[in-house]
């Protein structure tokens, strides 16, 4: 006796409700894309937007032009100190060597050389790969022990002819060339991302003999401080 | 790529020589960035990586001694392979070098569990209860090479192994894969004024530390030298740092055995 009588009222609502939610279901579903699609945006544009704070380059440094005047490519500016560490950003000292008086009418090497080397003020170059501080890379084991070239990790830098902007994450206060440049993480060159897992990623290929007793991979105190 | 021969730095203090000056505690704090605060009496909350401790014979005026025993991490082999930390870690934030015997402690891995601690039979590892603060200016003073540790995980010594890592590139920038003893030295064995403290490759004969230990590394490294002995040695952690002494009771303290009488 209860069987039909709980049946009965629900057979006859459903043609009912199935018309109501029709009309309502329409709205649900374009609500639910057009907040979709606001919280794609959110993500994907506003956020990324809003997490780096961008800043020039003191100094618009071309790559180009100098790789063609000096002698040793990179290593004329960027060298290795003799005990092992790795001068990357160049000193007032290096381009004084030439540019002790402006050597053009270029108003960018004019302005370089009435605000820094009249002055004697170092330039405060903002380096795009810096790792953060519990980071250990050594410049001398991957390029004069691996022979890797510089561009594999910076990129064809040496071609540049005008330094890009420096973004900063406001949060970490890390380089934006640690995560990359694409938000999403995707990375097409060897050079689009500095992250851990990058370095990892290099270092299974080349087959660095592992020392961990955890991982039987690299240990952790290869990269780490 | 070829890997030069595993290496087993290991250390010998002379417990005779050490004068409890604690020299070897304050070039480990200079060199290490180990944080410290204005009242920093309470030991079981400061951090020290190389803490001296004072041992004494416990007898009256006549026959009363002391001992001052200055103890890094021991760098545990054990009988595994690895420490008894490494063991323990669920994060794998400490780790067992095999090419250097050394035992790592990676701070932005570790997440403050604590089980290591309880883990270590030296006390060797020590928690970061607050953010490091340095006085106005000193935060200038840090050394570079070694990260500053935060609130909330553990540390302890890594027979300065950033001077390690320094001291490799500036071998291979001179196009060498080997480093000779005097070139990797910690900065407690360089500080220490009595010359107690001897840092080495306990692999090499002809490395100080192995001549003067002569360890039979096919018994876990145990000592061959008669006046030399490690901490705990029952345990068969296989520590990699060595004590000398001519004095009975300091051996018998070295394994716990003291105040029987």
């Amino acid at each position: 006796m209860e069987e039909p009588k709980s049946s009965a009222p629900s057979s006859r609502s459903e043609p009912g409700q199935g018309g109501q939610g029709d009309g309502a279901g329409g709205a649900i579903i374009l609500f639910f894309i057009l907040g979709l699609a606001a919280s794609l945006l959110v993500g994907w544009v506003a956020f990324p937007a809003l997490l780096y704070s961008e800043k020039r380059q003191p100094v618009d440094f071309n790559h180009a032009l100098h790789n063609e005047i000096v002698d040793h490519g990179c290593a004329s500016c960027h060298f290795f100190r003799a005990d092992g560490g790795f001068s990357g950003a160049p000193k007032l000292a290096q381009c004084i060597e030439c540019h002790r008086e402006a050597n053009s009418d270029d108003p960018e090497e004019i302005r370089f050389v009435e605000e820094y080397v009249k002055p004697g003020r170092e330039v405060p170059w903002l380096v795009y790969a810096r790792q953060p501080d519990c980071v250990f890379f050594s410049h001398a084991a991957h390029v004069r022990l691996g022979g890797i070239d510089c561009a594999v990790c910076h990129g064809p830098m040496g071609e540049s002819t005008s330094l890009r902007p420096y973004q900063e994450n406001r949060i970490t206060g890390y380089s934006r060339d640690i995560w990359g440049w694409n938000i999403a993480g995707i990375k097409r060159n060897s050079w689009d991302r500095m992250k851990m897992d990058d370095c990892a990623e290099c270092h299974a290929q080349a087959r660095v003999p592992g020392g961990s007793v955890q991982t039987q991979k690299d240990g952790c105190f290869v990269c780490h401080k | 790529m070829d890997q030069p021969k595993n290496k087993r730095y290991g250390m010998v203090i002379d417990l005779d020589k050490c004068t409890g000056c604690g020299a070897c505690m304050v070039a480990c704090m200079a060199e290490n960035n180990i944080p410290f605060r204005d009242d920093d009496t309470d030991k079981l909350l400061s951090v020290s990586w190389m803490h001296v401790y004072r041992l004494s014979n416990g007898k009256p005026f006549p026959q009363a001694e002391e001992c001052f025993l200055p103890r890094p991490c021991q760098h545990c082999e054990g009988e595994h392979g690895h420490s008894p930390c490494v063991s323990v870690c669920p994060a794998t934030a400490t780790d067992y070098d095999m090419h250097t015997g050394i035992v790592s402690q990676i701070y932005t891995r570790c997440f403050g569990c604590r089980y290591c601690m309880a883990a270590c039979p030296y006390h060797v590892r020590q928690f970061n209860w607050w953010d490091p603060v340095w006085p106005e200016g000193m935060e200038r003073a840090l050394n570079p090479d070694v990260s500053v540790r935060m609130r909330g995980v553990v540390e302890k010594c890594s027979f300065c192994y950033s001077r390690y890592q320094t001291a490799l590139n500036r071998a291979y920038v001179e196009g060498r894969r080997e480093l000779a003893e005097e070139e990797y030295q910690t900065a407690c064995a360089q500080a220490c004024p009595a010359g107690a403290i001897v840092f080495g490759d306990l692999n090499n004969p002809r490395h100080r530390v192995h001549r003067i230990v002569q360890p039979d590394l096919a018994h876990g490294g145990r000592p061959r030298n008669p006046k030399a002995f490690r901490l705990l040695e029952r345990l068969g952690t296989h520590p990699k740092v060595y004590y000398l002494t001519g004095r009975d009771w300091v051996r018998r303290a070295g394994d716990n055995e003291v105040q029987k009488s």
